[in-house]
């Protein structure tokens, strides 16, 4: 094939963060600029709106999709993978770079959207069909193989609010899937249903790209369904392309930094996939035993001491400070707040040191990662890193009886048990 | 390359190209910059959608209710009996001899079609906001098919109009078939405030305080609960020409003309003059919207 179907040349977008409201009134505005107004007479930069920023959630991204490919975009969360899609969609204009698209695209961001939980599944279709751009002629002749596909012929006129989760989805996928694009823009959606559902999902996108020569472009954190569908990959980091090309080097690249920090300090000062103001920064993320030695791997059950480092560099109001704590497959486990135990005061300029212990520790023998936040109460973000590599739980010796490739979950309690036999 | 452009051929009735399109069937998407006109070839191509969506506002609006459609007649029966109470029996209002109930029903019908569509209208996109976010389609579809889902409510209670008619002898006259005609200016006008609203509303949440009050005084305002010719006596026709800019007042008069006849005939030049500043409304609407569209993913 010559010319690419997809060609993605310096494609970049910059989000305005503002630390207010995420919804502008007219009032903000006129306060806002009468704070810029007096900021600038009284000197300050004009432009640095007290809370607001901007940030780059794609930098100078390029790549090429052929024919008939199928490949799979990649990264960790906040990398800049939906950012990507949507402007494929045209759901959103970039800020600087281009896409040149060779033949007709649908998206997939989300599966069902635009149900109406009043409507009936038979409506729904119809509804959600002409969303995704199809012509009433076409949903009528796709219409049997739809309903067969979501398997939900005797509840077609049942409004979807009575519908089980399950079927909702199947029904809101089967649409989706009876698209017939040249390219198909997909995001995440086999991440629904249950797991026999979820491979006729990626059977169908098989057939898509195999039998018709669509070309797919992917999105997923399953890297099961990115090594069974793809045939190439480009992984994203922080809004820019770190690796493109074959899929298990991809992979690699992707799951080579899934280890654990080195030497019990995750050094955060450059960390790129990152939401926030310029002027709050989590600097260092460390882990430590109650004697206070710094360290990554932990026998089941020792208490762990979690340090974060955040630089101020002004005086920032009682910003609260906590972490998630989530598994090797990134699914939180839990998590904990500063404000968790009382008021916070005020903070900065300068650097601070939150610690937190994690005692008692009842992980399961694995590797764990971390999300770290500052934010203000109510929820203005001022710095968040997500995915952070974190430490390794090992298992004790001794106990043999715990087996962690044989028991269920990540989390390990002790309860206490009794035995009696059933008396007449 | 004919195989795939037989495909093309006939993918096209299925996937509506978004726009932009080059003449080899490349499609650019770069940064736009500057005002954004109308593309209608592609609101064209989208028509079935804009259908699809008045159809679903139709069908979700009277679902879980007990009384269902009947609200639709109950609304503007039990309002225009207060009015009757409070203009003519309380306020002495003159109703030109005719039925007063009736004078205040054709005038309630155009009303209360304006207040629905932009009430529906200004808050559409923002309760689409899913869709928005995650589906490319032009946007201006939105509060168009939610203007136009209030005709169903409209045709209610003009059924109701018809029996009071009958039910107080007034003459069906040939005049009647101008109706359609001052409904579309309704149409037009609430359209026109809709897509301002609408695309402010993305941004301003303030719309969702400013439209029922705005709606509230317009009752007021409007020639709703008496004749406009009212005004004209207390306040001379100077005046009068800038009460008539309110586009809802030649449209509340030429309902009264058709329907009761010469007696209410409407003052064409404030209503010519109140249309063209629809126009100007909706043009500059529509420039708005179509140059911020592309942030309201991004904001909404």
């Amino acid at each position: 094939m010559s010319s690419p179907v997809i060609s993605v040349r310096g494609l970049g977008k910059r989000y305005q963060i503002s630390g207010r409201g995420s919804h502008d009134t007219l009032r903000d505005h006129l306060a806002h600029g009468a704070k810029a107004l007096f900021h600038r007479v009284a000197g300050g930069k004009a432009g640095d709106g007290g809370d607001s920023g901007e940030f780059w959630a794609l930098r100078d991204v390029s790549f090429d999709v052929q024919q008939g490919e199928v490949m799979g975009v990649i990264g960790r969360n906040g990398a800049g993978k939906s950012t990507l899609l949507k402007i494929l969609s045209q759901i959103t204009d970039p800020t600087t770079g281009e896409i040149r698209v060779r033949g007709r695209v649908a998206s997939l961001l989300e599966v069902g959207t635009g149900f109406h939980l009043e409507l009936s599944g038979r409506e729904n279709v119809y509804l959600n069909g002409a969303i995704l751009g199809m012509t009433k002629a076409e949903i009528k002749k796709k219409f049997d193989e739809i309903v067969a596909f979501a398997d939900v012929e005797k509840f077609l006129d049942m409004p979807v609010k009575r519908y089980s989760s399950g079927m909702y989805m199947r029904l809101a996928f089967a649409v989706a899937a009876h698209l017939d694009p040249e390219i198909l823009v997909v995001d995440e959606v086999l991440a629904v249903g249950d797991a026999e559902f979820q491979k006729k999902c990626l059977g169908k996108m098989q057939d898509v790209s195999a039998r018709d020569g669509r070309t797919v472009l992917f999105v997923s954190h399953n890297m099961a369904a990115i090594q069974q569908l793809c045939s190439k990959i480009v992984l994203l980091e922080g809004g820019e392309v770190k690796f493109q090309g074959g899929v298990q080097a991809a992979i690699e690249a992707y799951l080579g930094d899934n280890r654990p920090a080195s030497d019990g300090m995750v050094d955060l000062s450059d960390w790129k996939a990152r939401k926030g103001v310029e002027h709050v920064k989590i600097k260092a993320l460390k882990f430590l035993t109650l004697g206070g030695a710094q360290k990554s791997e932990f026998l089941m059950g020792e208490p762990v001491q979690l340090c974060i480092e955040v630089v101020f560099d002004r005086e920032v109001v009682e910003p609260d400070v906590g972490f998630a704590l989530l598994t090797s497959h990134k699914q939180p486990l839990f998590a904990s707040a500063l404000s968790d135990c009382g008021p916070v005061k005020n903070a900065g300029p300068g650097t601070m040191i939150y610690s937190a212990s994690i005692d008692p520790c009842q992980l399961m023998p694995g590797a764990y990662r971390f999300a770290l936040v500052v934010m203000r109460k109510g929820g203005d973000v001022y710095d968040f890193v997500d995915e952070v590599p974190g430490f390794t739980v090992l298992p004790i010796p001794s106990e043999n009886s715990i087996q962690p490739d044989l028991r269920w979950g990540s989390l390990f309690f002790k309860f206490p048990w009794r035995v009696e036999p059933v008396t007449k | 390359m004919r195989i795939g452009g037989q495909m093309a051929a006939d993918l096209s009735t299925a996937i509506a190209p978004p726009g932009g399109d080059g003449s080899d069937g490349t499609r650019l998407i770069r940064p736009r910059k500057g005002l954004i006109g109308i593309n209608f070839a592609e609101l064209w191509r989208y028509r079935e959608l804009f259908l699809f969506l008045a159809w679903r506002d139709i069908l979700v609006r009277y679902k879980q209710t007990f009384l269902g459609i009947l609200w639709a007649l109950l609304q503007p029966l039990l309002t225009v009996l207060i009015f009757t109470v409070i203009f003519e029996k309380l306020g002495k209002f003159s109703s030109n001899g005719q039925p007063y109930v009736v004078m205040t029903l054709a005038a309630w019908l155009p009303w209360q079609f304006f207040t629905n569509a932009l009430t529906e209208s200004s808050n559409s996109l923002v309760a689409s906001s899913n869709m928005v976010s995650k589906v490319y389609f032009p946007r201006l579809i939105v509060p168009a098919a939610s203007v136009l889902s209030g005709l169903i409510d409209f045709l209610i209670s003009l059924a109701l109009l018809v029996a009071l008619m009958a039910w107080y002898h007034v003459q069906f006259r040939l005049r009647l078939l101008l109706l359609p005609l001052f409904l579309a200016a309704a149409f037009l006008a609430a359209f026109a405030v809709g897509v301002w609203l609408s695309a402010l509303n993305v941004k301003y949440r303030d719309v969702k305080y400013v439209v029922p009050f705005f709606t509230r005084m317009g009752m007021y305002v409007s020639p709703v609960g008496f004749m406009s010719a009212e005004v004209l006596h207390k306040f001379g026709p100077r005046d009068y020409f800038f009460y008539s800019l309110n586009p809802m007042v030649g449209v509340i008069d030429g309902f009264r003309w058709c329907v009761l006849g010469a007696g209410f005939e409407p003052y064409w030049a404030g209503f010519l003059a109140s249309m063209g500043a629809v126009l100007l409304v909706l043009g500059s609407g529509v420039i708005y919207f179509r140059t911020t569209e592309k942030r309201f993913a991004d904001v909404i």
